[in-house]
């Protein structure tokens, strides 16, 4: 049996993990609340989030503190572009195309990032420091304070966003029916527009704040959109506080069975808890039971 | 009508002189097949570097049995059907005398049938011990099998006084490989493995299998991948505050790995490598430090990036056709081969080359140096 601080520092790690997973969840949620799409660029945005502010510490001299809200102010640009270029001149297809629209995207912006950055992993400095802090006989880094800081942050502006604002209501009308909403007077174009500025906005933020813990390359943004949309799916699609909450349960049960089961294992004994979860619950362990459409 | 008859002749008779001509010194052709791009780019870019500085160089010293040599260089993008069209088109379209790489032991695996149909010399730039074992007629290698390097560390962690380890290896084929070699060879240098953990290759926290590794017996860790992975584990090692000696494996014998794990948590760790990193502190009386120094200092003048172990398997692999087309008198396939076999006493950038009818490897555990990495450089023990 292991010792109780192992356990602890288990979880710690398998927590501040799914806050990974989560953060790049959120953004699908954002996307799909809107327009029903899952953005498969999602995992591009994350990785945009972390290069653009490792080249704006090498190649501008930024100091971090100004790289990383650059960084996220690009890819937040590179969100607004890639609904104008390819998503708002074929508005109207349906969901698939449009998903398959974004499969492209991603291919597109890291073929670009490959280009341009090359194809080494590289690091960034964590922002408070590298020295990791004892508590309870388990460690933990500053940055994953950081990233478990920044996921609550940007979870609780959201549900405020969503739930409180004229802005955040209409977005989800738009996703209940484009044409009523229309008709309600919301510029839905600009609704979807909006919609992929924000999650480029939070993938980027994850991006940046998580390089620091992952190191970055070119292609992370993979993996990052797989778990993440992983999380989405644990957690009940389109419900932000589901994503992060399924993060962090994918993330403790990758950590748990790696500690206590086997290292070779963990990724088939996480997945196969999410599969028999989702096979008992197909809507995801926080998702509403989806309305039927007529 | 007459006069005009003539001149046709006369150019004609001048174009036939200068086509023959050309093929009296036409130039030498050597195949090599680089992952340039893709996820192994990191081997194949310096490689592909190293082959066209070679050529130049070469040449600009009158070629090999006066003629020029030719490297036709094609990229396989790290993927090994690519490298199977590269390397028919180096055959049959390019006529090579030789082929030197791929870069990775999938490609290599992957293009030796047709090297042996063809009776075409290989000398791979990859590390899998399959590649020279058991023998094949027509494939050579030049870099370390991964079993000198796992001697080389269990040597040391043998005289630092330690028995029982942890092995921590990658889930990809350079990883697997390695745990199967520290696995074999444990028992004979009496190591006890006390724990064996895996990681996936793009896994960005390792700091489970690190805390189950705590928890065991272990006086030291072994870890074998290449990167970004290894470099996680020293930062996570840190960060847990784990004071067991930590050995890497020569996957991450690159400055890279000291960049992505930061000097600070880098420092201390032990890994077999080429001489090559350490160029500076091999003793001037070696038989390897000119070409070592002469290596390293044209190829970072000349790309401005630092020099890599990579490249110095593809300057093993010219070098030694090279020598063999000179000693062998000939540029058929055939007797490079022969002369290939027969060679001895080579000194390459990666060590000293004996290959044999039962060895196509060619090299010892001299081929390795234990280093230490202290204060984000490379220090050479003993």
């Amino acid at each position: 049996m292991p010792a109780p601080s192992d356990l602890l520092q288990y979880v710690i790690s398998g927590a501040t993990l799914g806050a990974t997973y989560g953060l790049a969840g959120l953004g699908f949620t954002v996307i799909f609340n809107t327009t029903e799409i899952i953005n498969f660029a999602q995992g591009e945005f994350v990785m945009l989030g972390g290069m653009l502010a490792v080249f704006a510490i090498r190649w501008g001299g930024l100091p971090p503190a100004l790289a990383v809200p650059l960084a996220i102010g690009l890819t937040t640009l590179v969100g607004v572009v890639t609904d104008r270029l390819t998503i708002r001149p074929v508005r109207g297809r349906s969901v698939i195309v449009l998903i398959i629209i974004t499969i492209g995207v991603s291919i597109v912006l890291r073929g670009a990032a490959m280009l341009l950055f090359g194809k080494d992993t590289y690091a960034l400095p964590g922002f408070s420091g590298d020295e990791s802090l004892a508590f309870l006989g388990a460690s933990i880094l500053p940055q994953n304070l950081w990233v478990g800081g920044m996921t609550l942050g940007t979870l609780v502006a959201m549900k405020l966003y969503f739930d409180r604002t004229i802005s955040g209501k209409a977005m989800l009308a738009c996703a209940c029916d484009r044409k009523a909403a229309s008709l309600m007077g919301i510029n839905v174009d600009g609704m979807v527009t909006l919609s992929f500025a924000l999650s480029a906005l939070v993938g980027a933020l994850g991006g940046a704040i998580l390089a620091p813990i992952t190191l970055t390359s070119y292609d992370v943004g993979i993996l990052l959109g797989l778990k993440g949309f992983a999380a989405c799916i644990l957690g009940g699609l389109g419900n932000p506080f589901g994503a992060v909450a399924g993060g962090v349960i994918l993330g403790v049960l990758e950590s748990l069975s790696a500690g206590l089961i086997s290292s070779g294992y963990k990724d088939a004994v996480a997945f196969v808890i999410l599969l028999t979860l989702l096979f008992v619950r197909p809507s995801g362990l926080f998702g509403r039971r989806a309305a039927e459409r007529v | 009508m007459g006069k005009q008859i003539r001149v046709g002749w006369l150019t004609m008779l001048a174009l036939a002189w200068i086509h023959t001509s050309v093929q009296a010194g036409e130039p030498i052709r050597i195949g090599a097949i680089f992952s340039v791009t893709g996820p192994a780019s990191f081997l194949g870019e310096p490689e592909r570097n190293t082959a066209k500085m070679l050529e130049e160089q070469l040449n600009r010293d009158g070629g090999l049995l006066g003629r020029k040599i030719e490297v036709i260089v094609y990229d396989d993008e790290s993927d090994a059907t690519k490298a199977v069209t590269a390397v028919d088109r180096l055959i049959k379209r390019d006529r090579v005398m030789a082929v030197i790489g791929p870069s990775t032991s999938g490609s290599t695996l992957a293009i030796v049938p047709k090297v042996e149909e063809a009776k075409i010399p290989l000398i791979s730039c990859a590390a899998a011990k399959k590649i020279a074992e058991p023998v094949k007629r027509w494939v050579f290698k030049t870099p370390q099998n991964d079993a000198l390097a796992v001697k080389k560390i269990y040597q040391h962690a043998k005289s630092a006084g330690f028995s029982k380890i942890a092995i921590l290896t990658a889930s990809d084929a350079f990883g697997a490989a390695g745990r199967d070699e520290l696995k074999e060879l444990g028992v004979a240098a009496g190591m006890t493995i006390v724990s064996d953990e895996v990681f996936g290759p793009k896994d960005t926290d390792m700091t489970a299998q690190l805390t189950r590794i705590k928890g065991t017996a272990a006086q030291a860790i072994i870890v074998w991948g290449t990167n970004p992975g290894p470099a996680v584990i020293a930062r996570n090692r840190v960060q847990l505050k784990i004071g067991l000696p930590l050995y890497m494996s020569h996957g991450v014998a690159s400055p890279k790995f000291i960049e992505l794990a930061g000097p600070e948590n880098a420092e201390g760790i032990l890994l077999p490598a080429g001489r090559l990193i350490a160029e500076a502190q091999v003793p001037a009386g070696h038989p390897q430090k000119a070409i070592l120094a002469t290596y390293t200092k044209e190829y970072e003048a000349r790309f401005k990036q630092p020099i890599s172990t990579f490249g110095g398997y593809a300057w093993d692999a010219i070098m030694l056709v090279a020598q063999a087309v000179k000693r062998a008198h000939s540029v058929e396939p055939v007797a490079i081969r022969d002369a290939l076999e027969t060679t001895r006493g080579f000194w390459g950038t990666t060590g000293e080359f004996n290959f044999s009818t039962e060895d196509h490897a060619g090299l010892t555990e001299d081929a390795f140096v234990m280093v230490r990495i202290t204060k984000g450089n490379w220090e050479m023990l003993r």
